[in-house]
């Protein structure tokens, strides 16, 4: 009746975890009474849970991305504190086979839900902004991919409290992750989360393709976008080229799982070698995914803050579809030591370094961007000079073990670890870090707190180094990744100044939560009245702070790069206003909650085996569907009234 | 200083690039978006040929593909395939004037023929499981089995979303919505047959070399 | 959002735009050719007329002339203006595919061959 579940399932003999579980229900739960208590369920379904809306669902996206990483990092600092005390004959405090879970979370929920989920919800919210139009391609759409990544989530996050976790790193390799080496569930866990976040993920960069090649306000040809949404685009290319990929061979090893196929299993021919091979096929473009939108963020804050043009723009766009193109051509470089041989290494070396250089050309065109300009030192820019200095370091760690017989030392050792943190954090993080700040005024309508936003910088930028350039080190000298204990105990040092940097940028991600209370509590000293707190350049500053719903009242024409900026130069000879009309505005569905609760049953019960709980799942599903593709009233008639009102207001705000 | 948004009323000027003319219509954003889901579609078959074609040798001991495959049952399925692809165009031929009743004749036909296509592949795969080459046998079987699997999924998703379209006709009749989704489920229609080509050539054909 | 309209000259998705009798025709036309590829491909596919090495190379030409067919004659494909977004994502989609496919069969043929067993370790293995 139950399949494989039973109450054997909670883990009652592992206090870590069951704390975990214990303190996150009674959190949940608090959280869901202060609700009920305060009336707040119609206003958040009606506005939020339901909302079609780009900018309500980039923002979920970004508040999603936050709170994953609390549970990310928790991993983190767990595995720090680990290798701090486990040298030479001292045990640690974490068994290996929990060690081992920790590290596959750590890495999954890092990459799929806080880095990926970041940089989507900030795509999501800024797009449609500065591409001068009123929402993405398929509203509805968008609700049901950010509700299938929650859904992705939510079944991670399960498998604390009841069953486990996979012990097979964050890419799960066969054949530890076959059914005959893994045979509980939390390889299945991963699988199924995976899948179905990755089927939101792929129906978002259908809609972001399609919006930035189909949706732009009039005169907005592809030369007169902003480099954020060229970066956007070459980032959502990648995913609807990469995801496929992703799915295809997850399902490849489902099969071998569930119904004893032999893809990658040791017997009757098959070959795990595959499975890397396919995994990284989209494992590399996907780390191009992540840090695109990086760039693109960092175009943006660095032309504003020098109240300059960007430097070079075209070649800024053609290094922007080179990386695109070429970061299909470097996967081999994951697996040099997998048993290819000199020559194929040798390409894929080569073609690794080549890709190097269109991130050299956006680095040069940044820094000459900066070169001349009166440069406003906020926080956006801290974090974008961080990056340049963090990200160039990571970057030639990278070009280091491009070369076959160097990786062959360092492959899969702390080195390896250091370099992708480097980047990821230097690029990723520091620029998603850069986007929240930069935009977080056109959201909420006030500004953060700028002293406690330079000393999250500070933090982040002080515990990066003292977490991770021990690693490089560590690394030369033999440490593997992936290891609960050592025993050269000269290594020591090294991991405990490791954790003393982590507990640094831990620090950093208090002050950030005590920066987004402080700054919602003395919010009215830093309202954005005018929409335009940054002097900025793009269409996203035109409108007030929130946007009204419907963002723009009539479309701009736009006539040339960085549109906002001439319209503020021509602002003595303002071109005629057009006559307000009714508009329609996409209105609010459940599609994506109810889709997105039928998948988190199908997952579930296909993780336990429980196959009439998963027909219900998958019917489910169906039939919501079914049920919406009846529906005619999609859209909600906003009045000329309501429009001429909300305009005036603005205008009052902008030129009292 | 005014920072007001003063803008013209939305045109384009005259002649311009179709890339400066706003927002497409949403028949042409619907298209393209869904033109984007085949490709992404097509990629995910592309694994799973690649992975078809590093395992297509090892059999583990068992039959190979040139002892298994019935060629002329595949021209069947191929025949079939192909003529619903055609039966498809007449039909949204038949959408473009509007004909409940043609669109009905065209979609019975095309599903009919879809059906049969399935129904050729089952008692392929029927016949193999019972002979004891299932996809458990070999790694060269499980990626037969996914492959040709995956696209007999597709086909039957299809049939499916064509009796929804043709209860979308019946009962809303020809509104906009109803209109892009029939081109939608014509282009991945079409893009099955173009799949079924690969599969057809690489995975039965090409064992007779 | 993107604003509802019926017929008009720009609002077509690629190649809707054309008559009745044009689009008959391009079906018809489509029909044919595929039946000629596919009859072709079957036939060589037995047939001793051409050498047999050359066999897999003429298979796939058919294969990819045949597509081709689908993708003009059925799918539309043209190379008119409101057509380049899809030609040019086509093109990338079927870049990713070749690297997919021949990439992974170059990288796994040298794998094997690389990781093949001598007799010794053969032994070792299946502890004999």
């Amino acid at each position: 009746m139950f399949g494989n579940l039973s109450w054997d399932a909670i883990p009652l003999n592992e206090p870590i975890p069951l704390a975990t579980v214990f303190i996150l229900i009674i959190g949940i739960l608090g959280l869901l009474t202060l609700v009920t208590w305060k009336g707040w369920w119609p206003y958040l379904w009606r506005e939020w849970i339901t909302s079609t809306d780009h900018k309500r669902i980039g923002v979920m996206y970004v508040v999603l991305a936050l709170v994953m990483l609390l549970r990310g990092f928790a991993d983190a600092i767990m595995m720090r504190t680990q290798l701090a005390l486990a040298a030479g004959h001292a045990a640690g405090y974490l068994p290996p086979e929990h060690y081992n879970q920790i590290f596959s979370a750590h890495g999954t929920i890092m990459i799929f839900f806080v880095a990926m989920t970041f940089v989507i919800g900030l795509m999501n919210f800024v797009l449609p902004l500065q591409l001068g139009v009123r929402d993405v391609a398929f509203p509805v759409l968008n609700s049901v991919s950010f509700w299938l990544t929650a859904a992705g989530v939510l079944l991670v996050n399960v498998s604390l409290g009841i069953g486990e976790f996979a012990r097979t790193g964050w890419l799960a390799y066969p054949p530890l992750s076959e059914i005959a080496y893994s045979p509980g569930v939390g390889v299945d866990y991963y699988l199924w989360s995976l899948q179905i976040s990755g089927l939101g993920t792929l129906l978002s960069g259908i809609n972001l393709t399609t919006t930035i090649l189909k949706l732009r306000a009039p005169g907005m040809g592809y030369g007169r976008m902003p480099v954020f949404c060229w970066t956007a685009l070459a980032s959502n290319l990648l995913i609807v080229a990469a995801f496929p990929i992703l799915t295809a061979t997850f399902a490849m090893l489902l099969l071998d799982r569930y119904l004893g196929f032999h893809f990658f299993t040791n017997d009757s021919g098959g070959n795990p070698m595959m499975y890397v091979n396919l995994i990284w096929g989209w494992g590399h473009p996907e780390v191009y995914i992540l840090i695109l939108p990086a760039f693109g963020v960092f175009s943006e804050v660095i032309a504003t803050f020098s109240g300059k043009p960007l430097f070079g723009y075209r070649s800024m766009v053609m290094a922007t579809m080179a990386i695109c193109v070429l970061s299909f051509l470097v996967w081999l470089h994951h697996f040099f030591t997998m048993g290819a041989g000199a020559n194929v290494n040798a390409v894929f070396g080569v073609a690794t370094m080549i890709i190097a250089v269109p991130t050299g050309v956006k680095v040069f065109n940044w820094l000459f961007t900066l070169y001349g300009g009166s440069i406003r030192f906020t926080t956006p820019v801290y974090w974008a000079i961080g990056f340049m200095v963090t990200f160039v370091i990571g970057g030639m760690t990278g070009v280091l073990m491009a070369i076959p017989p160097a990786d062959f030392v360092l492959h899969n050792s702390l080195f390896l670890i250091a370099h992708f943190h480097n980047v990821i954090i230097g690029g990723v993080l520091f620029g998603a870090m850069a986007g929240y700040t930069y935009w977080f005024p056109k959201a909420f309508g006030f500004r953060l707190h700028e002293g406690l936003g330079k000393a999250v910088f500070w933090c982040w930028f002080f515990g990066f180094y003292l977490a991770f350039m021990p690693l490089y080190v560590l690394g030369l000298m033999g440490a593997t990744r992936r290891m609960q204990h050592y025993a050269d105990p000269t290594w020591q040092p090294f991991m405990v100044a490791a954790l003393v940097g982590a507990v640094v940028i831990l620090l950093g991600i208090v002050l950030t939560i005590v920066q987004l209370v402080v700054s919602i509590r003395t919010r009215e000293q830093r309202r954005d009245l005018t929409g335009d707190p940054w002097n900025g350049r793009t269409l996203e500053w035109s409108i007030s702070s929130p946007p009204p719903a419907w963002n723009f009242a009539v479309l701009p024409t736009v006539s040339g790069p960085d549109a906002f900026w001439s319209i503020k130069r021509n602002a003595a000879n303002p071109a005629k206003q057009s006559p307000l009309e009714p508009l329609s505005v996409p209105t609010h569905s459940p599609l994506g909650l109810l889709v997105s609760f039928f998948a988190v049953v199908l997952g579930f019960s296909l993780i336990w085996h429980i196959w009439w709980l998963a027909f219900v799942g998958l019917a489910g599903a169906v039939a919501v569907c079914l049920r919406h593709a009846w529906r005619i009233d999609l859209e909600d008639l906003v009045s000329v009234a309501e429009i001429a009102a909300h305009e005036r207001k603005h205008q009052t705000q902008v030129s009292p | 200083m005014s920072a007001a948004v003063d803008v013209a009323h939305a045109e384009a000027p005259e002649g311009a690039p179709l890339s400066q003319r706003g927002p497409a219509p949403t028949r042409v954003v619907a298209a393209f978006g869904f033109w984007l889901f085949l490709l992404s579609d097509i990629i995910l078959f592309a694994a799973l040929f690649a992975a078809y074609a590093v395992l297509a040798g090892s059999t583990n001991g068992g039959p190979s593909g040139a002892e298994l495959f019935n060629k002329r049952h595949v021209l069947y399925e191929t025949g079939c395939l192909l003529a619903s692809s055609f039966t498809c165009g007449m039909m949204m031929i038949a959408m473009d004037t509007r004909s409940t009743r043609l669109i009905y004749l065209g979609s019975l036909i095309t599903a009919g023929l879809g059906a049969l296509f399935l129904s050729l592949e089952f008692s392929e795969f029927a016949d193999m499981i019972r002979g004891g080459n299932g996809p458990t046998r070999s790694a060269f079987l499980s990626a037969f089995f996914a492959l040709v699997g995956t696209h007999g999924i597709h086909v039957t998703v299809g049939i499916g979303w064509l009796a929804m379209m043709v209860g979308q006709v019946a009962t809303i009749g020809f509104a906009p919505m109803v209109v892009r989704r029939l081109f939608c489920f014509s282009l991945f229609w079409h893009a099955l047959d173009i799949v079924w080509i690969g599969i057809f050539t690489v995975v039965y054909l090409g064992v007779y070399r | 959002m993107s604003v509802e309209v019926e017929a008009s000259d720009t609002d077509r998705a690629p190649g809707s735009h054309r008559s009745s009798r044009d689009r008959l025709r391009s079906y018809l036309v489509g029909l044919v050719l595929a039946m000629v590829l596919t009859a072709a491909s079957f036939a060589a596919s037995s047939s001793n007329l051409v050498w047999s090495p050359g066999t897999p190379v003429l298979l796939a030409v058919l294969a990819i002339a045949q597509m081709g067919v689908h993708l003009v004659f059925f799918l539309h494909i043209s190379s008119a203006p409101d057509s380049t977004n899809n030609v040019l994502s086509l093109a990338f989609g079927i870049f990713v595919v070749g690297l997919l496919i021949f990439g992974s069969m170059i990288i796994m043929a040298n794998l094997n061959q690389n990781m093949t067993l001598n007799d010794q370790m053969l032994d070792m293995h299946l502890q004999r």
